[in-house]
């Protein structure tokens, strides 16, 4: 078993390097190599998960990778690299693998024509790759280790089109964001190192609850969540997600909606112990989540790019899987995130199909797709409601256990705050598909000279098939799934005791309220058009500007790099120049004229050169030997 | 396995080879650069075999040799090599391989030049391999010295200042580890304190019992003496105009194995011989580490020239090793001795990215750019695997080093840890920004000329980069060899413990 999840990890990787070294001339040839490999690890996950379904016991293998023995009262290292294969990992590589192959088949007809073809399915080789050596790690170094390089591939991906300065700059952004959150997570890890010895995620759920200093493990929990923070784009290093829309729609598919930015989730349902046995912790994870949930949905409802209301809606849809595990339903959070990677991936890829066929991501200049585009309409539609929460598609079932676990858990505040996103969130999302798929055309002079036309088939039939899924998905955390099968996806991933799915009306009614009246109200203002929609940004002018300045955020940040960063910089190269140097100088200047007769001395004929450093030599055994003679002289 | 008589071979290679080269008319271009790459290559496959026959398991000095000197003085030049110094060895010679493949198309007195540089490279083996301590001294010499000419020479953007101010504080530095010296060598030599007779020899001086107060102040000459070639703040300046002066061979050599001629010194003999001095030391050799890492970074971010930044960012790497120095356990110590081999491959592949752009473009400045990865595109790969291994990308080697630090200063110096692990920040933000203002972004069609890497060019890249990509994957033998040349240091240190200044 553990052989076979290392070869379903290593095929992308092998599929990236043949690409890179020897196939990337023959483009169909390399495309067809990324996704043999990445249909393989597809093939493999699935018979794993089945495999664990059938018999949950954990898989766990691991060799030495790296020790040092230790010497004296400190500790040596022992590092390892392993594989865990279980409920939690199989469902992860299995979503990872099938999103990813999804997106390299969509990708055949999205990014037909483009010069770097190759050399993108090489780089979304490396990410599966990464993101499965991610999901498969038994201890929190090799998932460090993985976890940047998911972050490498993010970087490569958001600047594929390297050549654009926004792409350049919103790759580094990303990148550089998510290292702010890898110090602390840095910082964590070695602390933990410290402590216990061990990164072994099975050693230290035994240990961790055993340890007296609550404190520490506090803080240590705090350091390592704020690499969550940062991959999982939360709320303050939420900043680089929306600009990493930069990248190939399907990579925003991929890697910053269906996958990657899970892995912050991933993550915390991994070290579940540790957050977990600090109460003061998961307040703060569950408050981190709410706030990111309800903060990014609010920006989503002013934004235009279409690209970029489905980024903040990923950031708020996140916001509520952490507010799950927070409130100490690894269950519910997992659940979300799996729901969500299938409806979120859907979104997007419908998005791409859009701009795809428009080459526009202004939604104020589309309208009135759905007769020319049928598939993208409905799909996108499906996806939607699903995000909503409408009774009975996945996004349902999800959210409402979210709410629920929030409720049970006297989170009443957290709770609300989960209602009133998911009214924000229907809203946004059907702001959009009132704008972009009914209502009217927008005249050619606005758009583009060709007729908008549906995608190929390469490109629709992943959408309907993850539009199924969206429909359907949510039935594992269904009471009727339970009823069925007598298990449910409560019961096959959790922490502590299975939780069996509830239908609770005290929850499901008002969600299902708030959603219909978000969509209600869109209709009324983008599809009805009963209120002018400038007219509404107009009356809340203060609201809105700040709104769609994103909280004014990037600006803070900016101001910072200048004045702290940068002019740090500054004062310290002055340090160096003026004083360091202007110390020194001033010494030297006694040995400048020793300076000067070393140049009578430079004639330029090497072999005098030669002489002086030979010369040197010889007079540095003579000096030896005379203070030797001195000192046998005492 | 261990009577391979390797090391003379490696040595000499490169000193015969520059001796040879006298005899050359300096119009025999081929046979200059051809006799160059023999000696290279002799060095590099005798230092890899060495590197595969070594016994990890027996540990210790091997491929020992003695040859007596001047046995008057209790000088002779004995050769051998351990866990520690064996990896330098080789980062020397794969430095000088790649190096002579950089000058290939050097027209301009490259007999002059393959000499000095030949010259150069024999003394670093020399300090590297030589047990006893003045052959150590004298062989840093060696390799010190012909960088004066080297860069006044060959080098360029102030090129005579970067020169002298090179030489000047390498100078200063020797005549304080000198002072070391000698007073080592009085005290071991009188009956009171010391054997009785004065010897030089690693082996013998390692019996001696130095008292605590000698240790302490013996400690620091070599610290100071030492630390001004790794660079340590305040003594840090030649680095950034020697190294961006020198042409690029030359930097390559320097940051790649001269810096690390320092932190081998310190850790050989400072921490070897007085380890409680060292003790009493650690606390400033912390903070100044730290300052190192961090404040050079900074200084780094602000840079124009690219050469420069590459530069700044050799010294705040460094730093790394110095806070494995200070920390003195078994795993900081070893992801020290680790970090001078994975900064010295990563360093030299930088400065011969930087100088391939820069003999093409003829300017480094980094405004100048953009857009180059549509015209280079190999030389824009490379860089960013370069960039990633400076910025501790897990894969490349430089992390594992680092991480290994880390992991054994933080035990030690918590905060001070924590402040250079900020590093990783940083190093970050100044890598990638240098990055992208230099290759990507709109093409500047002033470089559409510029051709892409290719033919010798590539050698640097092949070598270098699969170096770093091979140990970054499977790092634990390179590891298991490295901390058994550290272990009997450490254990010197844990049997003589002493409190720090505060």
């Amino acid at each position: 078993m553990s052989t076979l999840a290392i070869i379903l990890t290593v095929a992308p990787l092998a599929a990236y390097a043949v690409i890179v070294f020897f196939t990337s001339r023959w483009k169909a040839l390399s495309a067809g190599i990324a996704i043999a490999a990445t249909g393989t690890s597809l093939a493999l996950s699935i018979w794993l998960l089945l495999g664990m379904i059938g018999d949950p016991t954990p898989v766990h293998v691991s060799m030495s990778w790296l020790s040092i023995p230790h010497l004296g009262g400190i500790r040596g290292l022992d590092i390892s690299m392993g594989v865990l294969v279980d409920p939690l990992s199989s469902l992860m590589m299995t979503i990872v693998s099938f999103v990813a192959f999804l997106v390299m088949v969509y990708s055949l007809g999205y990014m037909k024509g483009d010069e770097g073809f190759s050399r993108y399915f090489a780089y979304l080789g490396l990410f599966t790759f990464s993101m499965l050596g991610l999901v498969i790690a038994d201890n929190y170094f090799q998932t460090f280790v993985f976890w940047e390089l998911v972050g490498l591939s993010s970087y490569l991906l958001i600047g594929f089109w390297r050549l654009k300065d926004s792409a350049a700059e919103a790759s580094k952004k990303a990148f550089v964001t998510n290292r702010w959150g890898d110090f602390g997570f840095l910082v964590g890890i070695l602390l933990l190192f410290t402590i216990f010895g061990t990164f072994d995620f099975a050693v230290l759920a035994k240990e961790i609850p055993a340890y007296e200093h609550l404190g520490l493990i506090a803080l240590i929990a705090v350091l390592v969540f704020t690499g969550p923070m940062g991959k999982s784009a939360q709320v303050p290093f939420h900043v680089w997600l929306p600009d990493a829309m930069e990248g190939p729609t399907p990579v925003s598919a991929l890697i910053h909606a269906a996958t990657m930015v899970a892995a912050g989730v991933y993550l915390v349902a991994r070290g579940f112990v540790l957050f977990q046995s600090v109460p003061q912790v998961m307040e703060l994870i569950a408050w981190i989540g709410g706030f990111t949930a309800i903060f990014a949905a609010l920006i989503a409802l002013v934004q235009r790019d279409i690209k970029r209301i489905l980024a903040y809606s990923t950031l708020s849809q996140l916001g509520y899987m952490f507010l799950a595990l927070g409130a100490g339903s690894m269950s519910a959070g997992m659940f979300h995130l799996t729901t969500h990677a299938f409806f979120k991936a859907l979104l997007f890829l419908g998005a791409g199909s859009v701009i795809h066929a428009l080459h526009e991501q202004d939604i104020f200049r589309m309208g009135g797709l759905s007769k020319k585009m049928p598939v993208t309409t409905w799909t996108f539609v499906i996806g939607s409601l699903s995000l909503a929460g409408l009774f009975p598609l996945a996004g349902f079932w999800s959210k409402d256990e979210i709410l629920l676990v929030a409720l049970r858990e006297g989170q009443t505040a957290l709770f609300v705050i989960g209602l009133v996103t998911a009214f924000l969130t229907a809203f946004y999302m059907f702001r959009l598909i009132f704008t972009v798929f009914f209502g009217e055309p927008v005249p050619a002079e606005h758009g583009h000279g060709h007729q908008a036309h549906e995608s190929p088939v390469s490109m629709t039939g992943p959408l309907v098939l993850l539009a199924l899924l969206s429909v359907v998905a949510g039935l594992v955390g269904s009471p009727w799934w339970q009823a069925w099968f007598g298990s449910s996806f409560g019961s096959f991933i959790f922490f502590g005791e299975p939780e069996a799915p509830h239908l609770d009306l005290a929850v499901a009614l008002p969600a299902t309220i708030v959603a219909v009246l978000g969509i209600g109200i869109a209709w009324l203002v983008y599809g009805k058009k009963l209120v002018r929609h400038e007219a509404l940004a107009e009356r809340f002018r203060p609201l809105h500007t700040l709104l769609l300045n994103k909280f004014y955020i990037d600006e803070f940040y900016a101001l910072v790099f200048k004045w702290v960063m940068m002019l740090g910089g500054r004062v310290f190269d002055w340090f160096d120049h003026r004083v360091i140097d202007g110390t020194f100088d001033g010494l030297g200047s006694a040995t400048r004229t020793s300076g000067g007769k070393l140049r009578l001395l430079q004639t330029g004929r090497l072999q005098s050169y030669a002489l002086v450093l030979f010369g040197a030599v010889a007079v540095a055994v003579v000096l030896v030997s005379t203070n030797l003679i001195g000192g046998f002289a005492k | 396995m261990n009577g391979l008589h390797l090391l003379p071979g490696i040595i000499l290679a490169p000193f015969v080879a520059a001796l040879i080269l006298l005899f050359i008319p300096s119009t025999a271009r081929n046979a200059i650069r051809g006799l160059a790459l023999a000696a290279a290559s002799c060095s590099l496959a005798l230092a890899t075999l060495a590197m595969f026959t070594y016994d990890n398991a027996a540990k210790g000095l091997q491929f020992v040799e003695h040859v007596p000197w001047l046995t008057t003085f209790g000088i002779s030049l004995d050769l051998g090599v351990d866990g520690l110094s064996l990896p330098l060895v080789l980062l020397t010679a794969i430095i000088l391989f790649a190096g002579v493949f950089v000058s290939w198309k050097l027209e301009n007195r490259a007999k002059e030049f393959f000499t000095y540089t030949l010259l150069l490279v024999g003394g670093v083996f020399g300090v590297f391999m030589s047990t006893d301590l003045f052959v150590l001294f004298m062989f840093i010499e060696i390799a010190v010295i012909p960088k004066y000419v080297l860069i006044s020479v060959w080098g360029s953007t102030r090129k005579d200042y970067a020169a002298m101010k090179y030489t000047l504080y390498l100078l200063s530095g020797s005549a304080i580890a000198f002072i070391g010296l000698f007073a080592v060598y009085t005290y071991v030599g009188s009956p009171h304190t010391g054997l009785g007779y004065g010897t030089f020899s690693l082996a013998e001086l390692a019996k001696v019992n130095f008292s605590p107060e000698f240790q302490k102040w013996a400690f620091l000459a070599m610290l100071v003496g030492f630390g001004v070639l790794v660079p340590i703040f305040p003594l840090h300046r030649w680095t950034p105009d020697g190294h961006s002066a020198a042409p690029t061979t030359i930097s390559m050599l320097l940051a790649g194995v001269i810096m690390k001629l320092g932190g081998y010194a310190i850790i050989r003999v400072g921490l070897g011989f007085f380890p409680m001095g060292a003790q009493y030391w650690a606390p400033v050799v912390a903070i100044l580490a730290a300052i190192n890492v961090i404040y050079i970074a900074f200084v780094a971010l602000v840079q124009k020239d690219m050469k420069f930044v590459v530069a700044n960012s050799s010294i705040s790497h460094m730093g790394f090793v110095l806070l494995g120095i200070a920390s003195m356990n078994a795993v900081s110590l070893s992801g020290a001795a680790a970090q001078m081999f994975a900064h010295g491959i990563m360093a030299a592949l930088f400065f011969a990215l930087v100088g391939q752009v820069y003999d093409k473009a003829h300017t480094r400045n980094i405004a100048d750019f953009g857009g180059l990865a549509k015209y280079m595109p190999r030389t824009s790969a490379a860089f960013l695997v370069v960039g990633l291994a400076s910025l501790g990308l897990p894969g490349l080697f430089n992390f594992v080093p680092e991480f290994t630090v880390f992991a054994g200063s933080i035990q030690r110096f918590t905060v001070i840890t924590i402040v250079s692990v900020f590093s990783v920040v940083v190093t970050a933000i100044y890598v990638l920004w240098v990055y992208q203002r230099v290759f990507f972004g709109p093409a500047n069609e002033r470089w559409a000329g510029l051709p892409d890497a290719k033919g010798v060019e590539l050698v640097p890249i092949v070598l270098l980069g699969g170096v770093l990509l091979v140990l970054g994957v499977w790092p634990g033998p390179f590891m298991d060899m490295v901390s058994g040349g550290i272990m009997p240091i450490v254990g010197r240190i844990v049997s003589a413990p002493m409190g720090g200044i505060f």
